[in-house]
Order: C-alpha cells, then structure tokens, then sequence
C-alpha cells in the first residue's frame, strides 16, 4: 500500500509536468492549427539555458532568463515560419515543426556534448516524507508550482479576453477575423504561452530523482505528446487528464517493474505510447477532443 | 461613406466574380444589394470586409474607399478598426462560446473601453433575450435568436458601417420580419448598413437605395421603392403578383402563431 500511494504521488508529480507541456501542445494545436513537434527541443533548450546560466548569474535569475529565452525561440518559431505557412496543409506544417525541432535539437547536442550539466536545484535532491511514502522534493514543489501554473492557465483562458479570442478563433478563424480579432497575435502569444509553460516543465524534470540535462530530457517531452493526443488534441481539459493519467501509468509500470518483468526491463517508457494506443482504439478522437462533426 | 469603383475581383487568378461593380452607400442610409447565387454579392462583401485574402480572391482593378481610406490590401482586424463590421452569412456565432463570450469577442476590436460598455447595453436593450441566456452556450439559442446574437456581436465593435450577408437565410417569415425591424432601428440610431439578400422583400422594405446584381455586374440600381415596383424587380425577385407575395404564401391560416419571439 505504501508502494503504491508512494508511486501514485510520484506519478501525478510527473504527470503534472506532463500536462504542463501538453497545454502548450493543445494551445499550439488551437491557435495555429499546427501539430507542434518543435515541443521536444524547446524543452531541451529550456532546461539547456537554465543549467548554463546558473553558474554565471545564480539560480532564480537563470530560471527567468531562461524560461525567457525559450518563449523567445518558441516566438521566433511562430513569427518567421508558421505564421508565413498560414493556411498549408496541417500535415506540411507537422513536417516543417520536425524540422525546426531536430534543427535546434542537433545544435543543443552539439553544445551539450558529453558533459553532463546540472541545474542547481537550492531545494536539492532530498525527499519528503509522510509516514513511510516518498516523494523527492523537487517533484513536490513541481507539481505545486504546476498546478498553480494550470489553474491560472484556465481562469486566463477562460475569463481572460485572450482566452476569450483563442477559443474564438479555434473554433471558426475567418468568423473570429471579421470581429476584429487578430489571429497572428493570437497565435504568437500561444507559442509564447506554451514556450514558458515547456521551460517551467524542463526546471523540474532535469531534478531528481532524474539525472541532469542530457539529450535524454528530450524523450521526455515526447512523453507529453501522447498526453496531449489521448485527451483530444484539442482539449485543455484532455491536456490536463491525459498529463496525469500518463505520469501515474508510467510511474506505475516504473515502480512494479520487478512483477512486470515478462514484459522486459525498461517498459516504463513505453506506457505512455501503450495507454495512448489503447484509448485510441475505444476513443478515437481522445477523451475529452471534439469528433470531427460537420454541421450542414 | 462607403463608395466602391469599377471594381474586379477574381479568384485564383481565373474565376471573374466582381467585374465592373460600383457603388455607393451614402451616409446614414440602407442600401441593399440583390441577386441570385452566384451574382457576386458574398465576394462584394468579403472584398469590402478584408476576407477576400482567406479565400484566394484578389482585386484586380478598382478602388473601395471607406470614408476615404482605401480598403484594398488591409486585412479584417484593420476594417474593423476603421468601423466596419460584417455579420458573415450563415450567422456563424462561436456555439462553444456563451452568448456573453460571443458578444465580448465582438468587441475586441473595439479598445474602447467605455464605447464597449455602451455597446454592450445597447445590444442588450435591442435584444433582451440575449441578457436572459448570457450564460447560456451558442449552439442552444434558435436559429433566429443566433441571428440576433450575430448581429449583437457585430454591434459591440460600435461600427459606421454595418455589413449583413443574408440576414434572412435559413429563417422564418415571421422572424425575417423583424429582423427587418432590427436593421431599421439599428439605422435609426445612426448607423449605415449595407444589406446583402435573396429575399428581396425583406430588403427593399428596409433599404433606401438598391442595386440588383447580376453575374457579377450591376443590372439595376436606384431608389429601393421605385426598384421594388419595376417590372424586372417584380418578376425575378418578388413574384408576378406584387410587393408582399412571398410573404402572403407563407401566412398560416386563421391567423395561428407558429412560434413565439420575445426579443
């Protein structure tokens, strides 16, 4: 039992930095109409600024500049390519954000080389304990700091008039035009909003109890992107419940991986594709993504 | 106020939609623009709008001026701005959003803040049942109340000029009517409104000039009371036998109320 709550907490810390990066992945989706697979690097490229400035200007300052630094590319990115690519083919601009992404993900390894950097965390590699359940720090104050991030995420994209426009313009573009909306804006301040939401999960996820920024940081971005899809591609709310329901499957598997030995060591890593297959198969257009329906 | 000239417009470079259209909304007026499917009245508006772009269409001779500004080459948000305001065809309100949300993103691009509130009370005391289902989402009003909503939504952005493509599809007789009256108390209060239909009826009851489009090209154009009694008028929009045909053949008998409007 102890195991298992242990596992749980673990699991829904990770999945909270999951759903972090599959908001910016759905709000992509919404406000350009692109599938962004730039998401992977932009994380690396978070976590990448972070480890190197810590060293020069200290640890909360390279925090910012660094979450800066990644809404900068992730703003770049809309600005010089998508936002000229507008109204191509979804499948093309899916295609060109591979391209960005493996682009900046050569360059960062590059400059990674075989060092490993780490990020000074000031809360440390420590754990917290109640009872006998455990949880490192750094993924307490990760799924504090996301859940906060999450919540002013919705109040914003439900009050706010930027949300008020983004969900405006998902739903009918040309309609959301002629009210006056700028859909160029709108879709900047959507990469902007999910560079910074990339860069706060790439704090965490380089902390214990995982080992400092390597090329590996990547895969675990693309663990983000089935969250994204099983919730439905275009669901903030799918985005939040896939996120969860991805970090706990894979801390699950990870944590009882001594009884799952028949299916081989190291198939943690591949839950998430396994659970996103699965709810595909009953859901095809996630569990919470809105079927495509044509009204005539 | 709005003064379109010798304008082409083609869509992907083949397809003349627009040739030779000119025309001119006074100021303070209704002027109505009619036609069949096909006769170029969508493309007129969408040119005027800032849409055509969205569409692969593009101006090939011709100036629109609005107010003196040339509209060729700016994109919507920019019309919007210099107070023209399009209620698109179809209605198209966001169902997903309330109809408070509906009305706010109508006035986005509108910076003004007390203009807006304004707006807002205007469009509210114009269509009381709109404040009664503000919470409610888009997609469960009725097809005349989402008319409403449409046209409440363009007015939260204050505009000179309102645009209206179709105002009548897909509705009741009854509600068509007063659809009528809206446009005209919309006009009494000031502003201008370019009246896109097929139901001539409707809009020559309404407008103070019209034009009658035909593949592309002005056929008529003039006075809308004197167009309304015109014999081509009389034969190809209104029916053989006079003004209010159409709206004679869809009376239901001994007087019975099909539905209630409480707008």
């Amino acid at each position: 039992m102890t195991q298992f709550l242990s596992l749980l907490l673990n699991g829904l810390s990770l999945g909270a930095l999951y759903a972090l990066i599959a908001l910016g992945f759905v709000i992509i989706f919404k406000a350009s109409e692109v599938v962004s697979f730039t998401h992977g690097s932009l994380l690396l490229l978070g976590a990448y600024s972070i480890a190197r400035l810590s060293d020069s200007i200290g640890f909360l300052p390279a925090v910012l500049v660094g979450i800066l630094i990644t809404a900068a590319a992730a703003f770049v990115i809309e600005r010089l390519i998508i936002n000229r690519l507008r109204g191509a083919a979804v499948i093309s601009l899916a295609i060109v954000t591979i391209g960005v992404d493996i682009i900046l993900l050569t360059e960062l390894i590059r400059r990674l080389g075989s060092d490993i950097l780490n990020v000074p965390h000031p809360w440390g590699g420590e754990s917290f304990r109640v009872g006998s359940v455990g949880l490192s720090q750094n993924r307490l104050i990760a799924f504090l700091v996301a859940a906060v991030l999450i919540a002013l995420f919705f109040v914003a994209f439900k009050y706010s008039s930027w949300g008020i426009a983004m969900r405006a313009s998902a739903e009918d573009g040309e309609t959301a035009a002629l009210m006056g909306i700028r859909q160029g804006r709108v879709s900047a301040l959507a990469w902007v909003v999910a560079g910074v939401l990339a860069a706060v999960a790439a704090l965490f996820l380089v902390g214990s109890p995982t080992p400092g920024v390597t090329p590996t940081a990547y895969a675990v971005a693309l663990r983000a992107f089935p969250a994204a899809i099983l919730g439905g591609l275009d669901s903030t709310g799918g985005a939040l419940a896939g996120g969860l329901l991805i970090g706990i499957a894979e801390a699950m598997a990870a944590g009882y991986q001594d009884q799952l030995l028949f299916l081989g060591r190291g198939f943690s890593a591949v839950v998430p594709f396994i659970v996103m297959i699965a709810v595909l198969m009953f859901r095809p257009s996630g569990l919470f993504g809105t079927k495509e329906l044509t009204r005539v | 106020m709005l003064s379109i000239d010798a304008l082409h417009v083609t869509y992907g470079g083949a397809v003349q939609a627009v040739r030779g259209v000119s025309m001119e909304v006074p100021d303070g007026k209704v002027v109505a623009v009619l036609g069949s499917n096909g006769a170029g009245k969508t493309t007129l508006l969408r040119t005027i709008s800032g849409t055509l772009r969205l569409h692969r269409g593009k101006v090939d001779a011709g100036t629109v001026r609005f107010d003196g500004t040339d509209l060729v080459g700016r994109d919507a948000a920019q019309a919007v701005r210099l107070g023209l305001v399009q209620v698109p065809e179809g209605r198209r309100i966001f169902g997903r959003l309330t109809v408070e949300e509906n009305l706010r993103a109508g006035g986005m691009g509108n910076k003004d803040k007390t203009a807006k509130a304004k707006a807002q009370d205007r469009v509210y005391d114009m269509f009381p049942v709109l404040k009664e289902r503000s919470s409610q989402r888009g997609a469960l009003l009725s097809g005349g109340e989402q008319q409403m909503l449409a046209i409440g939504r363009a007015l939260m952005a204050s505009p000179k000029l309102l645009l209206l493509d179709e105002p009548s599809l897909g509705l009741a007789p009854r509600i068509i009517g007063q659809i009528g009256e809206v446009i005209a108390e919309i006009n009494r209060q000031g502003t201008s409104v370019l009246l896109v239909e097929q139901n001539a009826t409707m809009a020559l009851g309404v407008a103070d000039l019209a034009y009658v489009l035909d593949v592309g090209e002005v056929s008529l154009s003039g006075d809308a009371r004197e167009l309304a009694r015109t014999d081509e008028v009389q034969r190809l929009y209104l029916g053989h036998d006079g003004g209010d045909a159409g709206e004679q053949r869809v009376r239901v008998a001994s007087g019975k109320k099909l539905s209630r409007w409480t707008a």
